[in-house]
């Protein structure tokens, strides 16, 4: 059995269905990009895998477990971190309070969260700004310390969701740096983009989802040139 | 800086200490004992709603029930009301249980509409039991000790043991998780914080020490009445004042409030005669508008970023 | 047996007469809730201020309660405004660690009226009366007071007009844009602190409306508020935030629960009813109010 999987992920809402009949698996250390255009279902595939909603039907398992009846702050528990899309710092906590609320999953110490924190922060290169208060935080740095959060509870696969929309060029370029740095520590990633872009670089393997079906699963170069991808994120005309 | 603040705390209980072999009068003692009621109160409101953010309405709930513990003991069974220094707390977690349980389902302003709601609900209920609580009629009590003096002391250890417990709780992994959630839900849950739980474990202790403040209260001044210990607009909401005048979410603000509410209260009342709630009720209105964090939450915002220029941090933006 | 059904069918209709005034005070309460996602403590003591407006026209002026509520309205609208731009609408700017200090500011709000009036009145139970205030229509043995019909009929000719304000005037429907989603009316060019100045100063005045026709059939005293205030709550929760119609609906409801109650319960239970009621709904019946929860 794969490292994570999903089968026949189905999440209605009302009339509306928001993901499909969708499977797929992630094996270890690997980087799997989910992409698709705005509203195709991605966020809402994060939502499934860590319990913000219930699923309609389908399973998942993680490392040999079904999780898809965990209560959501089990997930955390059993190694699968997660970032939102639209970042949810904790505003009037520094950014040294921030990492070090996630730090005490595995901890009950102060002095240990602090420590472990410090790691994580000088990780993410945000030394300088350890004491300062999250509502004050540009964007880069509140999307930096959204993943910085989730390190510190020590995942083994870390859901990105949208990590680089809204960066510049060159916050997008340290981004990924980093992303690249947490593979290489031993997390295995599931990013979310929209970007095709960013995506290409730094997956292992990308699904594309459209109305919360797969339309391709495959190497980046495949997905890309496949016929139904250039459809859902160009139009017909370009197919 | 842990000294300073250390020294600080010793020299204020110091002074709390003494504080009756000076102010003599009884007039003003019994203010000082109101206010060490009052900051009680707002101590332990503070930890469930400063802190965790959970805005309480409904905390006369177990206030009352603390009071009526200590009263309903000496009504029925003719024991010491001072049993319900112990008894009353126990039963306000008691009820804090179910309390938690109904309105930690909601978020935000529907919480604090639910605590309300659940809040009068007790005051009509202990209105309405006439056989056994008296009902309107209420519990007066013969108080076996009248000296200001011993009740000020009572009364400043039960202040000490709720700050100390409380401020221990907060410097915890519980305190962090707390901010957390009130900081924002998800991100908590997101990082594996039970959020229900935590509520949970903030919920009990501010009930068991707004518990214990209920029952000093009836073995204080000997008569209680569902409108008075129950009351919405006079408990529930002046506590949630009290904190806010003095500053949420810090350890010193809930006392600080007190003692200026009550003092300002009863400075009001003896030389403003009618208008006196008028003039309480502008001050409130300007203290939200112009003081959102309360005095010593604006202190500590204040000395926050004095701090961070002397260090340099200000850091790029 | 025919007593006891003449009995019944008095508490169902007086019941639901009552009910619809209480709509109306709570049609207000719901508009200001939905647009400014604010719960208003201040609204019961809106309701008082708009009864004394048309009691003080009607004891001094001579100035019947029906017409002195054309006097109390915009009063009352004029009051709601300047509430909103000059205290509310501060609190938009101010960073608090509780987002409920709006509520707390509602309470002083609350506080500030009642003590002026009291101040001005002190607090002596008044009352109105009118030459028809104590005449009755029969329905079969089923006697009907006449207050009580004229005041539903004016609260549900009300009612329309509003919702035909909110649906089929510009400004109606810049009302309701906001209050379905804020930020999208302000991209779509709402000037929305106007909006929510005049949503409060409608909000007052209803309030002012509904209190009005209530007068001939409650005592009036300073806390006379609080009632309304809890009873607003309760019908908003009810019917499902910010809908007129719930509002409307959830107030005949509580009229009826409250007739029903106060005939075939002891009063003193009656309003520990509303409470349990409000409660369930709060718990059970979400659906209007997920608007306002804040993830």
């Amino acid at each position: 059995m794969s490292f994570f999987e999903a089968k026949s992920l189905t999440k209605k809402f009302g009339g509306l269905t928001a993901v499909n009949d969708l499977s797929f698996s992630v094996e270890k250390g690997e980087i799997f990009g989910i992409i698709g255009p705005n509203g195709s279902g991605k966020t809402t595939v994060f939502n499934l895998i860590s319990r913000f909603f219930p699923v309609t039907s389908g399973e998942i398992w993680f490392q040999d477990k079904r999780i898809d009846a965990l209560p959501a702050h089990e997930i955390c528990k059993i190694g699968i971190g997660r970032t939102f899309q639209v970042v949810k710092p904790l505003r009037r906590m520094t950014v040294q309070e921030n990492v070090m609320a996630g730090a005490f999953l595995r901890t009950g110490s102060i002095t240990n969260a602090r420590h472990r924190a410090e790691e994580i922060i000088n990780f993410c290169n945000m030394d300088n700004y350890k004491l300062r208060e999250a509502k004050g935080l540009p964007i880069p740095l509140r999307k930096r310390l959204e993943i910085a959060r989730a390190l510190a509870t020590e995942p083994q696969l870390l859901l990105l969701d949208e990590t680089c929309a809204g960066l510049n060029p060159k916050e997008s370029e340290a981004a990924i740096e980093l992303i690249r740095r947490i593979r290489d520590a031993g997390i295995t990633i599931i990013i979310i983009e929209h970007i095709m872009k960013v995506m290409m670089g730094i997956s292992d393997r990308i699904l594309a989802i459209n109305f919360g079906k797969e339309i391709a699963l495959g190497k980046p170069q495949e997905v890309a040139n496949h016929p139904e991808v250039i459809k859902a994120y160009l139009g017909d005309a370009y197919a | 800086m842990l000294n300073k603040k250390m020294l600080m705390t010793i020299a204020f209980a110091l002074i709390a200490v003494a504080l009756p072999l000076v102010i003599k009068a009884p007039y003003q003692q019994h203010i000082l004992i109101l206010v060490l009621i009052w900051a009680t109160m707002g101590t332990a409101w503070n930890l469930l709603s400063g802190y965790a953010g959970q805005v309480s309405f409904g905390h006369a709930a177990f206030f009352g029930v603390g009071a009526y513990s200590a009263g309903l003991l000496t009504l029925h069974l003719g024991l010491s009301p001072w049993w319900g220094l112990i008894l009353g707390p126990v039963m306000a977690m008691l009820v804090a249980l179910p309390i938690g349980a109904i309105a930690f389902r909601l978020r935000g302003p529907y919480f604090a509409l639910a605590t309300l709601a659940l809040g009068e609900i007790f005051r009509l209920v202990f209105l309405n039991t006439t056989n056994f609580t008296n009902g309107a009629k209420g519990i007066l009590i013969m108080p076996a000790i009248t000296s200001k003096v011993f009740y000020y002391y009572v009364g400043l250890g039960m202040l000490a043991v709720t700050v100390l417990v409380v401020y221990l709780i907060v410097h915890s992994k519980v305190g962090f998780y707390l901010v957390s959630i009130r900081e924002d839900q998800d991100a908590a849950t997101s990082l594996g914080i039970p959020t229900s739980l935590y509520k949970n474990l903030a919920l009990l202790p501010s009930a068991f020490f707004t518990g214990l403040a209920g029952a000093f209260y009836m073995n204080y001044v000997a008569f209680i009445e569902p409108n008075i210990v129950f009351n919405l607009t006079n408990i529930s909401i002046m506590v949630i004042l009290v904190v806010m005048l003095g500053g949420v979410a810090t350890t010193w603000g809930p006392t600080i409030g007190a003692a200026l509410y009550i003092i300002m209260g009863e400075l009001f009342r003896t030389t403003l005669g009618p208008a006196n709630v008028l003039v309480f009720g502008v001050i409130v209105c300007l203290i939200i508008m112009f003081l959102p964090n309360g005095i010593a939450g604006e202190l500590d915002i204040l000395k926050r970023i004095t701090q961070r220029k002397k260090a340099g941090l200000s850091g790029g933006v | 047996m025919e007593d006891m059904w003449i009995k019944f069918g008095q508490t169902v209709i007086c019941g639901i007469l009552l009910g619809g005034m209480y709509s109306l005070i709570a049609i207000g309460m719901t508009l200001i809730m939905g647009v400014m996602k604010i719960v208003n403590l201040a609204h019961g003591a809106l309701v008082m201020v708009g009864m004394y407006v048309t009691y003080v026209c009607a004891t001094y002026y001579g100035i019947d309660p029906y017409i002195g509520m054309f006097i109390a309205m915009p009063v009352l609208f004029l009051l709601g405004c300047l509430i909103q731009k000059y205290m509310i609408n501060r609190l938009v700017e101010v960073d608090s660690i509780l987002p409920e200090n709006q509520v707390l500011l509602t309470v002083g709000i609350m506080l500030v009226l009642t003590e002026v009036i009291r101040l001005i009145f002190n607090s002596d139970y008044r009352s109105v009366t009118t030459s028809y205030s104590s005449e009755a229509i029969y329905i079969g043995a089923m006697s009907i007071s006449v207050p009580l019909v004229i005041g539903f009929i004016i609260a549900m000719a009300f009612t329309f007009l509003l919702h035909m304000f909110l649906t089929n005037t510009d400004l109606g429907k810049s009302i309701r844009a906001t209050a379905q989603d804020r930020d999208a009316a302000v991209y779509m060019g709402v000037n929305s602190s106007k909006i929510t100045m005049i949503t409060f100063g409608l909000g007052a005045a209803l309030a002012a409306a509904g209190g009005s026709l209530l007068l001939p059939m409650f005592y009036l005293f300073p806390d006379v508020g609080h009632l309304f205030t809890a009873k607003s709550f309760i019908i908003t929760i009810l019917g499902g935030l910010g809908s007129t119609w719930g509002a409307a609906i959830g107030g005949l409801i509580i009229g009826l629960a409250e007739s029903l109650g106060a005939t075939y319960i002891s009063m003193g239970y009656k309003d520990v009813v509303g409470l349990v009621i409000f409660l369930l709904v709060l718990l059970f019946l979400p659906g209007g109010i997920r608007s306002l929860v804040k993830r």
